[in-house]
């Protein structure tokens, strides 16, 4: 029962965090310390690690260990169309307005295992945008990305995310998106057509392109002030004007001096570039 | 007991109406924040504030990612996301698996806080029918703070506040009537 009793002190949280830098180049010193420590905790309790030396250890020492590690303190809980709300703000108002580009660039940074991509990438279809959009899809855990590429979710799911895409103002029959398969439900291929996945550390690597849209969605609320200013800048190198960058429902552009270069979509965690 | 330098409140099936009765009868001067963490449905978001702030003319507010925690103002933990509490007194949301079926969850606010606020926390956990906030309880006591709970007895649901007996160390039973006279003696 007292399983988080297990004690892992800040000292040694820092002391992980030291050598995945040192040893692995992954930078989480940024990261916002109590859910780190909550999720290094997490793993220390499944994994029945002996000891903090072990563990350690284990972590710098077996390639194998360290993906996992990566792959357990990375969040990547996920779902589609999840606020609907701010799904139908995209298909009423944001994309309507790229409608006009010949070809629309979205990122979405930190895609975890897809769900999100392909929820915009439905909407796409339905406003008769898809074939002309192209999705780069980021995270830094290649293992989501990969469960991304295979577009296949729990059938358990479904009753669900139909919900929230008719509640995000779909209309179709949501189960024609997929074909059924035992207890998964595979996506159409030419929903992930336009999607490409890859990984992408929005810690240390750079720009690689620019995008009319960008969506980052429960990403920098693990992030601390100062790498969420980090990680905002890089959005807006990567942002054309009159783009529109979307966060998390309760994310920010607020305290970012480049909130004055944006103007907010009323109601809705998105702002669009304006100068 | 020792100063205290923060209040969580934990609930479920059953609590809203406990905190209906015990805010009008807060100090509207506190010495510290109070942060109510409580199970809601899914979408259910910005009423919990709104119906709270109609008790008190203490400030109301719905918890924002990396807020320092202050004290007088008392936070409500949004839906879906769990609230944690950071070694320099500010919140951090996360979005993690739920716990105990819950998101938020009442563990992983009391056991962050705990280690941050070790012997000045107090902890109090209101009616519900899980049993989260009980391992949250446990570890409040191993850092030192201070556990309550509403008196099985007097809960719409009893489980969770008898959970938390059964399996945690209690400092103190409470029934609803007793509850703000004890909040304002912590001050
Ligand atoms: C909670 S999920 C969000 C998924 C989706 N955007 C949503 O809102 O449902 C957070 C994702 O961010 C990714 N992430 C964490 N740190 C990252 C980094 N430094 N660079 C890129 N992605 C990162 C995680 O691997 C995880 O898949």
């Amino acid at each position: 029962m007292n399983q988080e009793l297990v004690v892992i002190s800040d000292e040694q949280v820092e002391i992980l965090l030291g050598d995945l830098l040192e040893y692995y180049g992954y930078d989480f010193t940024g990261y916002s310390k109590a859910s780190i420590k909550r999720r290094i905790l997490r793993l220390y309790g499944l994994d029945k690690q002996l000891s903090f030396a072990e563990f350690r250890y284990k972590i710098n020492n077996d390639t194998a260990y360290f993906k996992r590690f990566v792959e357990q303190i990375t969040v990547n809980v996920t779902e589609m169309f999840r606020d609907p709300g701010f799904f139908k703000t995209l298909r009423d108002t944001v994309l309507p307005k790229l409608g006009t580009y010949p070809l629309i660039r979205i990122w979405l940074a930190g895609c975890s295992t897809g769900e999100e991509a392909y929820s915009v990438s439905i909407i796409l279809k339905e406003l008769n945008l898809l074939h002309k959009s192209l999705i780069y899809a980021t995270d830094i855990n290649p293992a989501v990305l990969e469960k991304a590429g295979q577009g296949m979710f729990a059938m358990s799911q479904m009753k669900q995310y139909s919900e929230n895409y008719i509640q995000s103002g779909g209309t179709k029959d949501f189960s024609s998106y997929y074909t059924a398969n035992y207890s998964l439900a595979k996506f159409s291929d030419e929903l992930k057509s336009r999607i490409i996945f890859s990984t992408h550390n929005l810690v240390s690597d750079h720009s690689f392109n620019e995008f009319q849209l960008i969506l980052c969605r429960n990403v920098l609320i693990y992030f601390d002030r100062d790498l969420q200013h980090k990680v905002l800048s890089l959005f807006d190198e990567s942002l054309e004007g009159l783009g529109y960058l979307a966060l998390g429902s309760k994310e920010t552009l607020d305290f970012s001096p480049l909130a004055r270069n944006y103007k907010r979509v009323p109601g809705e965690k998105i702002w669009r570039k304006v100068s | 007991m020792n100063k205290c330098d923060a209040l969580i409140i934990g609930g479920s099936a059953g609590s809203l109406d406990v905190l209906l009765k015990v805010l009008p009868e807060l100090n509207p001067a506190l010495s510290f924040p109070i942060i109510i963490v409580v199970h809601r449905k899914h979408g259910a978001d910005s009423l919990l504030p709104e119906l709270l702030a109609g008790r008190t003319s203490l400030i109301v507010k719905e918890i924002d990612e990396k807020e320092p925690i202050l004290a007088g103002t008392i936070y409500v933990a949004p839906s879906d996301y769990h609230t944690l509490i950071e070694k320099d007194r500010s919140f951090s949301l996360d979005c993690s698996e739920k716990i105990n079926y819950s998101r938020p969850a009442i563990d992983a606010t009391f056991q962050t806080a705990a280690e941050v606020y070790r012997d000045k926390l107090v902890c109090l956990l209101l009616s519900g029918s899980n049993a989260d906030g009980v391992n949250g309880l446990i570890s409040v006591k191993a850092w030192g703070g201070t556990t309550v709970i509403q008196d099985p007895q007097t809960a719409q649901v009893a489980y969770m506040p008898q959970q938390a007996a059964n399996f945690a160390k209690i400092d103190y039973t409470l029934a609803i009537e007793a509850m703000a006279e004890f909040i304002n003696l912590l001050s």
